[in-house]
């Protein structure tokens, strides 16, 4: 999952790093900092945008860290979303574990199994889903794709993905 | 006008076609100076032969009646090694172990003087650049349109009317029986087996269907493709293959539920994340590529000109034959 998080930090030195730490240490991976040192609030605030990746899980735990530091934090954005793709499954989806599955996307901490329709038609018979994921980028997406087909290969699942469309004009 | 004798190994579906063609095309080919004459034709039983031509509507009528076009004691490669022409078609069966009978009666008109026209695929998914190398070095020409699309231009039309373009990548539906299958399939909500059936009963699929269903076919034009178009040096063995017979009719309807279809894609690409690969893939139901029925399609992407879809027919007895005269003009021209 991918945040982005507004806080209000004070004007006094060392504030950044305080707030950064809490973020770091959950095992985030911080992808930009953003100082707004031009648009105090008029408390004298400074604003500043902070943009990590993060296995889920743990965000709550960060903002009530940062709060018990008194470290304001305005807004969080969890819907960071760049890149999704739809592909199929096919084999015994249910039967090797669907949720392990989905776990080896979502702990990957920048792409996330968003949606999956099964169709099981028969106790002996192979079942079939779409499945949706997204991801942070699209380099991230290449790489939860890569992650479903390894995983799917270890099953012996097949998975259909789709062509590529994106140099068509 | 220009005589051109000719002589067709594999007097089948693909090697009469031709006959059919040479026979209704007679007077458009004078119009192009050319006149064709086929000097010998052979098939498993023999062959026959005849200097001055043979008479193709009675060749056409013994094999329908008697099974086999032979009237000598002739051999197929006889008729290679000994008898005097310009061009050696082969319409002889695919066969992805060895590429024979094909690659040996290639080699054997290369190594005469005789250019070569085919529709069969095994020697050049198997051997490619040693067949190429062999009629460079006896200074005759090497074509085989028919081997990739059947009547769909595709190597004539990246190596010819798209000259001077480098053509990035090629991805398409080089099969039609699985085209069929899949498309009933998503049609009718029916299982691949059901479907598989009503394609051999149809005759769209052989008794065996395992060179179609398993993606081999595809594979091997696939090769074709990425060694004539792409310069590449790659065998069968170096596709990555994936065929459609553990596609469900749900999976379909999965698709269909997202504006997708599942179609069989042949893919190559060139440069340093180069693929060539076949595998079932989703398509956009307004995509080029989503076309239905026993259909062939390819979409090339070029430097130049942008992409280019060509679709038509991949298969059938006069349509194969039409690439394969395509190319007999195309030597012709070149003076042969
Ligand atoms: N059919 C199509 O639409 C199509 C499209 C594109 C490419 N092709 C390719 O074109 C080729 C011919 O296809 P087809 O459909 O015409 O096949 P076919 O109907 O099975 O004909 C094959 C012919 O080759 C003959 N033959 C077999 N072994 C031979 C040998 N050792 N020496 C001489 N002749 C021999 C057979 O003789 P008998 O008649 O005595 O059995 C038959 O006449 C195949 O490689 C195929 O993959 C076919």
């Amino acid at each position: 999952m991918i945040v982005s998080m507004d806080l209000e930090l004070k004007d006094v030195p060392g504030q950044l790093v305080r707030a950064l730490i809490p973020v770091s240490e959950s095992g985030a991976n911080i992808m930009s900092v953003i100082h707004h040192h031009d648009q105090r609030t008029p408390s004298g605030a400074i604003p500043v945008q902070v943009v990590f990746q993060l296995t889920s899980g743990q965000l709550d735990e960060i903002i009530d860290n940062l709060e018990d530091n008194e470290m304001r934090v305005v807004s969080v954005d969890k819907k960071y979303r760049l890149e999704s793709v739809t592909l199929i499954l096919i084999g015994h989806i249910v039967h090797s574990d669907m949720g392990d599955t989905i776990d080896q996307i979502d702990s990957t901490g920048f792409a996330e199994v968003v949606n999956v329709s099964i169709s099981m038609p028969g106790i002996d018979k192979p079942s079939s889903a779409s499945i949706v994921i997204s991801a942070s980028g699209k380099s991230e997406l290449i790489k939860a794709v890569g992650i479903l087909k390894r995983v799917a290969g270890q099953k012996d699942l097949l998975v259909i993905e789709p062509i590529q469309t994106d140099s068509l004009r | 006008m220009r005589t051109v004798r000719l002589s067709i190994m594999g007097f089948g579906a693909v090697g009469q076609g031709v006959a059919r063609a040479i026979l209704q095309k007679k007077d458009y080919l004078s119009t192009m100076d050319i006149e064709p004459i086929v000097v010998g034709i052979s098939d498993r039983g023999g062959a026959c032969v005849e200097a001055g031509g043979v008479d193709l509507e009675a060749a056409i009528e013994r094999k329908q009646k008697t099974g086999s076009v032979a009237a000598s004691d002739l051999t197929a490669l006889d008729v290679i090694k000994d008898i005097d022409h310009d061009i050696m078609v082969d319409a002889t069966p695919t066969n992805i172990e060895d590429g024979e009978p094909g690659y040996t009666y290639m080699l054997e008109a290369f190594r005469h003087g005789r250019h070569v026209v085919t529709s069969n695929k095994g020697p050049l998914a198997l051997k490619y650049s040693m067949l190429c190398d062999e009629a460079d070095k006896n200074g005759v020409k090497f074509r085989f349109e028919a081997t990739v699309g059947g009547a769909m231009p595709i190597l004539n039309l990246a190596q010819d009317a798209l000259a001077g373009n480098s053509v990035m990548s090629i991805e398409g539906i080089l099969n039609g029986t699985c085209n069929y299958i899949l498309s009933r399939m998503t049609e009718e909500g029916l299982s691949y087996k059901h479907v598989l059936g009503e394609a051999q009963e149809l005759g769209i699929a052989e008794t065996d269907p395992s060179y179609d269903v398993e993606g081999i076919d595809t594979a091997c034009k696939l090769v074709i493709l990425a060694n004539s178009i792409f310069g590449m040096d790659v065998t069968y063995d170096d596709v990555d293959i994936t065929g459609i017979t553990k596609i469900t009719p749900e999976s379909l309807s999965l698709a269909g539920a997202e504006g997708m279809v599942i179609k069989l894609i042949g893919e190559v690409r060139d440069g340093n994340d180069g693929i060539i690969r076949v595998a079932p893939k989703l398509v956009p139901k307004n995509h080029p590529l989503a076309v239905g029925g026993t259909l062939n399609v390819a979409l090339l992407r070029t430097d130049m000109a942008g992409p280019i879809c060509v679709k038509g027919k991949g298969a059938g007895s006069i349509e194969t034959a039409s690439a394969i005269l395509s190319d007999i003009i195309a030597i012709c021209k070149n003076r042969c």
